[in-house]
């Protein structure tokens, strides 16, 4: 029956429902994704993120929260720059691991 | 030789104190009010960031100290003010006269209890900071032993940061020991998921940094920032934490099999009333007051009356026998220009 309205829905990350199986493959490949402390260094560098949203940090955590496809959204304003791999303090090869995502991504599509 | 010296509290600190005075060749006197010496670290299992055995530093100590004047089951009942000195009466009957005194009173554990909402005492999947290490220590705890643990959470900042609490202090050292517990339940529990709720880590000490990316990269620690707002417990008796993901800026929430809650150290009331005797007063933080907070952390402003350890706030191990050390050297420095 249709009631004309409906009940929102909730914003509220359920963790228990998280799937962490994106998240695992791309630290299979990439471990250092594990490293990043959410510093926001790589946004604040970001060319693209101020135009397309792009920020390597919020893809990292997209993914770890179970948001995959706003991870991909954000992917694909990154024009491979690189900077952000310059800025970040633990040293993680962010640029590498934004190709790599793609490629995972890309995986899911064959 | 010599001048009586009076230490009150046989943690770490006394312990440390009394073994640079026995090298100076002063032959101290050390009151602890429970039955045995090394205060909380006695009673915690592995101390970073060596992972050395707690039991073996306290063993060491012991042996060091063995020449000392050790009351255990003590108190101090009453100390009176003398010309160049005080009368120390002691709940034992025995009454001192010395020159000095050394307050190293150590601290209190926050009463998890009084955060009601996360649910110590009240739901049976909820554990303190001091409770883990028992169960490392001993192995025996209901709320882990028989019980599948898949989950687990670390709360941080319970009952420090919290100025509602009576207790607006970093409590210091619980993050990094949330993360060493983290790491030692992953050890347990290979295939559990193990989160710890933080508002931010204050990783300062030796190593530390490097215990942070070592949960990370290879115990995999999901670290959530953002301070737990409430613990509910659903039919099967697990436990439900509700956050907000701040790094996201959305709610989140898990259910979990066992939560942890780093409880922070809160000034001793007791050593309160003790230090009262002396005429040494607290600081605005509730700890023991210093003559100063940067060059006199050991004096204070009672002639013969020194301070050392987590008397005057929270501290490290290391930290905490570094200032005994230099105690021992400012009491020594004191008794000498006394003659």
């Amino acid at each position: 029956m249709d009631f004309g309205f409906s009940i929102s829905p909730s914003s509220t990350i359920n963790l228990d429902k998280v799937d962490f199986t994106l998240y695992d493959r791309l630290c299979e490949i990439e471990p250092d994704a594990k490293k990043c402390m959410a510093c926001g260094s790589c946004s604040a560098t970001c060319t693209a993120g101020p135009w397309t949203g792009m920020s390597v940090r919020k893809v990292i955590l997209g993914i770890q929260r179970g948001k995959e496809s706003e991870a991909e959204k954000m992917l694909k304003g990154c024009m491979l720059c690189g900077k952000c791999t310059m800025v970040c303090p633990r040293g993680i090869n962010t640029r590498h691991l934004i190709l790599s995502l793609c490629r995972i991504y890309g995986e899911g599509e064959r | 030789m010599k001048d009586n010296i009076v230490i009150i509290g046989g943690g770490i600190a006394g312990m440390e104190a009394a073994h640079q005075l026995l090298l100076l060749g002063y032959k101290p006197i050390l009151v602890e009010k429970s039955d045995h010496l090394g205060g909380h670290v006695a009673d915690w299992h592995k101390l970073f960031p060596d992972m050395s055995p707690a039991k073996d530093a306290v063993r060491d100590l012991e042996e060091k100290i063995k020449e000392a004047n050790i009351f255990l089951e003590t108190e101090v009942s009453f100390i009176n003010r003398l010309k160049n000195g005080y009368n120390v009466m002691f709940t034992n009957g025995v009454n001192v006269i010395c020159k000095a005194i050394l307050l190293a009173t150590g601290f209190n554990l926050f009463e998890a209890s009084r955060k009601e909402e996360y649910g110590y005492g009240i739901y049976n999947q909820v554990m303190t900071n001091s409770d883990l290490e028992r169960w490392f220590n001993t192995g025996d705890d209901k709320r882990i032993n028989g019980k599948e643990i898949k989950k687990v959470g670390f709360v941080h900042c319970v009952g420090s940061r919290d100025v509602k609490a009576g207790n607006p202090q970093c409590s210091k050292v619980c993050c990094i020991t949330a993360i060493k517990q983290a790491m030692e339940v992953k050890e347990f529990f290979p295939d559990a998921e193990v989160y710890c709720f933080y508002m931010d880590l204050r990783l300062f000490g030796k190593k530390y940094e490097d215990f942070y990316i070592k949960a990370q990269m290879e115990s995999g620690v999901h670290f959530i920032r953002g301070r737990v707002s409430e613990v509910s417990e659903n039919i099967e008796g697990k436990v439900i934490v509700k956050t907000e993901d701040t790094l996201s800026g959305k709610p989140a929430k898990v259910t979990l099999d066992l939560l942890v809650l780093m409880s922070g150290i809160v000034c001793n009331k007791q050593a309160v009333d003790t230090a009262s005797l002396v005429q040494v007063k607290t600081d605005s933080d509730g700890f023991l007051k210093s003559k100063d907070n940067i060059l006199n952390i050991i004096e204070t402003d009672s002639k013969g009356v020194f301070l050392a350890g987590t008397a005057t706030g929270p501290k490290t191990v290391p930290e905490t026998v570094a200032e005994a050390r230099a105690a021992a050297l400012a009491i020594h420095n004191y008794l000498v220009t006394l003659k």
